[in-house]
């Protein structure tokens, strides 16, 4: 099965490229753009017993690896 | 002083560590492979710059995972001296061995360039060759080094005497200007509480001979070096 | 199956008589995967099939030079039983589609070009060629390169340590990206390409194979349908980290005998560099594509072979050294394949699923590949350019100069490329007419520069490409070093046009004169054609690398200047304003003939400079180049945060020309003691006069009025982040 793991920094910390992205897309026209935020998709094949076991394993993965909870929140999900 | 340097598949600055070591020690420092997991006889344990794993993911996470971590959690438990440099800074905050997070640079660019840093803390045994207040030039070289925490933990560093150095200006002040990076309260390098694990961004090592433009950096190795 | 035909060489890029050549050799219609094979062995890039008849005439022996072009880049003896390896190569058209990819595996090819002999790469350069600033393309594509250049060096830890950037409206459609790498070896442990031993084991290391930029022509072949959107080649993209760990693997086992021959590959992957190992050897290769470390699914062997993934070397090893070296590359996490071996036959032998997919012989793939004697007409001559009146004043003139996107502050740019990893970097990007490392663990010191004026080589191709190698020469003297040798790095348009290979033909008789009077010659090279939008070719850019050699790292000369010294120009300086940037930026003229370079005049003023600088009786040093030498001085000022008193122009000659005038063969110096410096110069009957003093925080013009040095850095710092910093 395929996991989808969606990493973004918190709320709160400072994120320089989402809003340099938001000035950009105001810059070319776009109105009405509000907070941009910028995070990490990843997407991993695993081999597992079933859905519950494949998602606690991806929560395990996040938390270890994938995302540093210190800065970044993260959505462990089925694709 | 017995000086170890890991190496991190992909860091660059553990040739420029080790000559700075061996000018201040005397002899050259053990490299150690990041797979080994022990570091016996060593007092001083260094994480260069670089790139580990391509920082790939985030600067320094995969590295934080090594086979040589637990070795270097026990140095560290022990009272062993560990210094992160640039990439090894990152690498220990994201091993928690330090507190907080670095960040992309708030302009977005890498930088390398010298910036000065005031000491804000003379009293380890790496800073002990530095007056508390003194300004000292280094180069800086990253994408990642703004430095981030709560203000809860950032209190307490300030409160604990954990700060160790801050960007600041040739004359010292703590500007906004002379804050290239953007890191939180100006903060250039942090301490643990027992003051025997330094992590830094800017390069001391790559300003230790007057031909390469200065020494400033000469002080800490040979502090370390006395230790 | 598609069929082979002429007009599939042709979309191949093969003209009809060179697919009845490839008819002839192989006795029979050629496989899609020969067919691939030859019409990247007598591509452009490979065979240098227009410029070779003239590469052949440059100067490129001298008693150090080890090895000169025809290996993976050149490689020179700088003292000390070491050797400099070095060169320099051409990322153009890759940088337009894709900046940011474009320059970072530019970075990355010429940085496997260099350790491929063994050497540890110590210094990257570069030179860049970019449009008009006002377009919103060359800022993204500024913005992507420089990215781009410093990601890759940055990543794998080589300083980039010097360069060169340029704007020119020329340049719109296709800017220039050249990169160079300096490496240090043993001079006993060189590694060449050449292939041997019969029966040895053929091995591939790095990163796995690919579609990456796979010959643009089978798109539009008939193989490839709507379903296969996924097999499109893709541009390149760069791994820097896997580079690093392909450099350490590598010179780990260079450290040990298992290697008989080593490559990289690059442009047309494990075709040329199987191609090119098996031919200098004069032995068969035989590979089995089974045994490719494969990224994507169901690869062909046409694509296999044209693949051009990156971070891949091919190695012919001996064979009882196999576990060893294999216990190197999976130390690094590598990837590690024996995919073939050394035969007798003279062939290339190509097998994959059983079936075999090639089988061409090596010598006339060699021998009978395509070499054009193209038609060439000469540029017409410039006119002399006439008196011009001085619009501005010389105040006001400076302060455009330094200001503008030719001339103006780099730190933007060279601020995003690391310097000083490794730790050796003694004059850093803007410091010295030349970066200068140290040789770690030495005294010694190499000197690198990259150099070219295209506008004058536009103007004059010969002249130009005579300024283009002596101010190569010029920079590295600046700094103290001996001028070794160089490599050049040939961008010019479309050679089927007889102007276009005019301008090339004449741009490296003018190159060869001044390698010959200036004993710097050529030990690689790179060559780039059809650099053309829409018809329009670029200016004609022979870049130079330079490359020079200091015994004392401690002695190396920059530009800042101190108080209480005195400023002498050596050299003659008539005010020639033809083709100078004075003209163009504040007359709005590109106009007239380019100074002219008086060889031996240059060699007699260098080698006294040089002599000077060792004897200790200069302080600074620059060279007289874009801008003339108000603009010389100024940047001295800037360097040291100095000010200067200066006297008036001398009589006879108008105080613009004067000032802003680009003659060539001059150098401004700083000196404690004037008296005796003149002396020695009229020892040598050779021109010096005194222009005036330094000190104070000011440029003063005696006649002509103050401009603080604070007001010149405020100008000479502002377009590059104004213009990259802002939406």
């Amino acid at each position: 099965m395929k996991l989808v793991v969606t990493v973004m920094l918190k709320n709160g910390v400072l994120d320089p490229q989402g809003k340099a992205i938001g000035h950009a897309l105001t810059g070319l026209g776009f109105e009405g753009v509000g907070e941009v935020r910028v995070g990490k998709r990843i997407e991993l094949e695993l081999n597992a017993a079933d859905d519950a076991t494949a998602l606690a394993q991806g929560e395990e993965m996040a938390r270890k690896l994938l995302a540093n909870t210190v800065i970044e929140s993260f959505k462990v999900e089925l694709a | 002083m017995r000086a170890a340097i890991v190496v991190f598949p992909g860091i660059n600055r553990e040739r420029d560590m080790a000559i700075a070591l061996t000018l201040a020690t005397g002899h050259a420092p053990r490299m150690v492979w990041h797979k080994d997991t022990t570091l016996d006889g060593i007092d001083l344990v260094v994480l260069p710059g670089g790139f580990s794993h391509g920082d790939y993911l985030r600067c320094g996470a995969m590295a934080a995972q090594s086979p040589i971590m637990p070795a270097i959690r026990a140095h560290a438990a022990r009272g062993g001296l560990v210094m992160g440099v640039c990439n090894g800074f990152q690498i220990l905050t994201e091993a928690g061995m330090l507190p907080g997070a670095l960040l992309r640079n708030s302009g977005l660019r890498f930088l390398s360039q010298d910036c000065h840093l005031r000491v804000e803390n003379a009293a380890t045994d790496f800073t002990r060759h530095y007056q508390k207040g003194q300004v000292i030039r280094a180069p800086m070289a990253h994408g990642d080094g703004n430095y981030f925490a709560d203000d809860e933990t950032l209190d307490r560093l300030e409160g604990e005497g954990l700060v160790a150095f801050r960007y600041a200006t040739t004359s010292g002040e703590i500007t906004q200007a002379a804050n290239l990076n953007g890191s939180q309260r100006s903060i250039a390098g942090i301490l643990s509480p027992n003051l025997r694990v330094l992590g830094l961004m800017p390069h001391p090592e790559d300003l230790v001979d007057t031909l390469m433009g200065g020494t400033d950096g000469l002080p800490l190795f040979q502090a370390l070096a006395a230790a | 199956m598609i069929e082979i035909n002429q007009a599939l060489a042709a979309s191949f890029g093969l003209s009809a008589e060179e697919y009845a050549n490839v008819l002839r050799i192989m006795g029979r219609t050629p496989t899609l995967t020969e067919l691939g094979v030859f019409s990247v062995m007598w591509s452009e890039h490979c065979s240098y099939k227009s410029s070779r008849v003239w590469l052949k005439t440059l100067p490129t022996k001298a008693p150090w030079v080890i090895h000169g072009p025809g290996e993976n880049a050149g490689v020179v003896d700088i003292g000390d039983g070491l050797a400099a390896v070095f060169k320099m190569e051409s990322h153009n058209h890759p940088s337009f589609i894709e900046p940011y990819q474009g320059a970072a595996t530019g970075v990355g090819g010429i940085l496997r070009d260099v350790f491929t002999m063994g050497a540890r790469p110590i210094a990257n350069l570069n030179a860049l060629r970019f449009g008009d600033p006002s377009l919103p393309r060359t800022k993204r594509i500024v913005d992507g390169v420089v990215r781009g250049i410093g990601g890759y060096g940055n990543c794998v830890g080589v300083p980039t340590v010097g360069g060169e950037v340029n704007f020119h409206p020329a340049y719109n459609g296709n800017p220039l990206v050249n990169a160079m790498t300096v490496g240090i070896a043993r001079k006993d442990r060189i590694f060449l390409s050449a292939a041997a031993g019969i029966g040895n084991p053929v091995v591939y290391v790095g990163s796995k194979t690919g579609r990456d930029g796979i010959h643009g022509a089978t798109m539009a072949s008939t193989e490839f349908d709507a379903s296969s959107e996924d097999k499109r080649p893709t541009v390149h993209v760069g791994d820097p980290f896997t580079e690093k760990l392909l450099i350490e693997a590598c010179l780990e086992l260079m450290a040990t005998d298992a290697i008989v021959a080593i490559q990289d590959m690059g442009a047309a992957g494990l075709t040329s560099s199987s191609v090119e190992m098996a031919g200098k050897g004069g032995v068969g290769i035989e590979l089995n594509l089974d045994h490719v470390p494969q990224r994507e699914t169901h690869m062909t062997a046409y694509e296999m072979m044209l693949s051009e993934s990156q971070e891949r070397m091919l190695m012919v090893i001996r064979p009882d050294r196999e576990a060893m070296a294999r216990a190197i590359f999976d130390k690094w996490d590598l990837d590690f394949a024996i995919i073939g071996h050394i035969t007798d036959t003279g062939r290339i032998v190509v097998t994959h699923n059983g079936v075999v997919e090639a089988d061409i012989p090596l010598a006339p793939l060699a021998d009978d590949a395509p070499l054009y004697n193209r038609p060439t007409t000469e540029t017409p001559k410039r006119p002399p350019l006439g008196p011009v009146a001085d619009p501005v004043g010389i105040l006001a003139a400076l302060q455009k100069l330094i200001g503008c996107p030719d001339l103006c502050s780099r730190a933007w740019i060279t601020n995003q490329y690391d310097s000083t990893v490794g730790g050796q970097t003694v004059r850093r990007p803007g410091a010295a007419d030349a970066a200068v490392v140290r040789l770690e663990g030495t005294n010694r010191a190499l000197a690198l520069t990259t150099d070219v004026t295209p506008r004058y080589v536009f103007a004059d191709p010969e002249m130009g490409g005579r300024q283009a190698v002596a101010e190569a020469w010029r920079n590295l003297t600046a700094v103290g070093a001996r001028p070794l040798a160089i490599t050049d790095n040939m961008n010019f348009g479309n050679p089927q046009k007889p102007e276009i290979m005019g301008q090339f033909a004449a741009a490296i008789r003018g190159m060869s004169d001044a390698c010959r009077v200036l004993d710097f010659p050529v030990v690689s090279g790179n060559v780039s054609l059809y650099n053309e939008t829409e018809g329009r070719a670029i200016l004609p850019t022979p870049a130079i690398g330079g490359l020079g050699v200091l015994d004392d790292a401690a002695k190396s000369m920059g530009i800042g200047l101190q108080p209480g010294l005195g400023l002498v120009l050596v050299g003659t300086l008539v005010g020639h304003l033809g083709q100078s940037l004075w003209l163009r930026e504040i007359t709005g003229r590109e106009d007239g003939p380019p100074p002219p370079v008086d060889l031996a005049a240059e060699r007699a003023v260098g080698d006294f400079i040089r002599a000077q600088i060792k004897a200790g009786a200069i302080t600074a040093c620059h060279d007289i180049a874009d801008g003339g030498l108000l603009v010389a001085v100024a940047e001295m000022a800037l360097a040291g945060a100095c000010g200067a008193h200066l006297d008036r122009a001398p009589k006879g000659i108008d105080p613009h020309a004067f000032w802003f005038g680009e003659d060539q063969g001059c150098y401004v110096v700083a000196v404690l003691e004037p008296d005796a410096f003149f002396l020695e110069a009229l020892v040598m009957d050779l021109p010096a006069i005194r222009i005036g003093q330094t000190g104070g925080g000011d440029l003063k013009l005696d006649g002509v009025g103050t401009i603080s040095v604070e007001t010149l850095r405020a100008e000479h710092d502002r377009f590059f982040p104004a213009w990259m910093e802002t939406p």
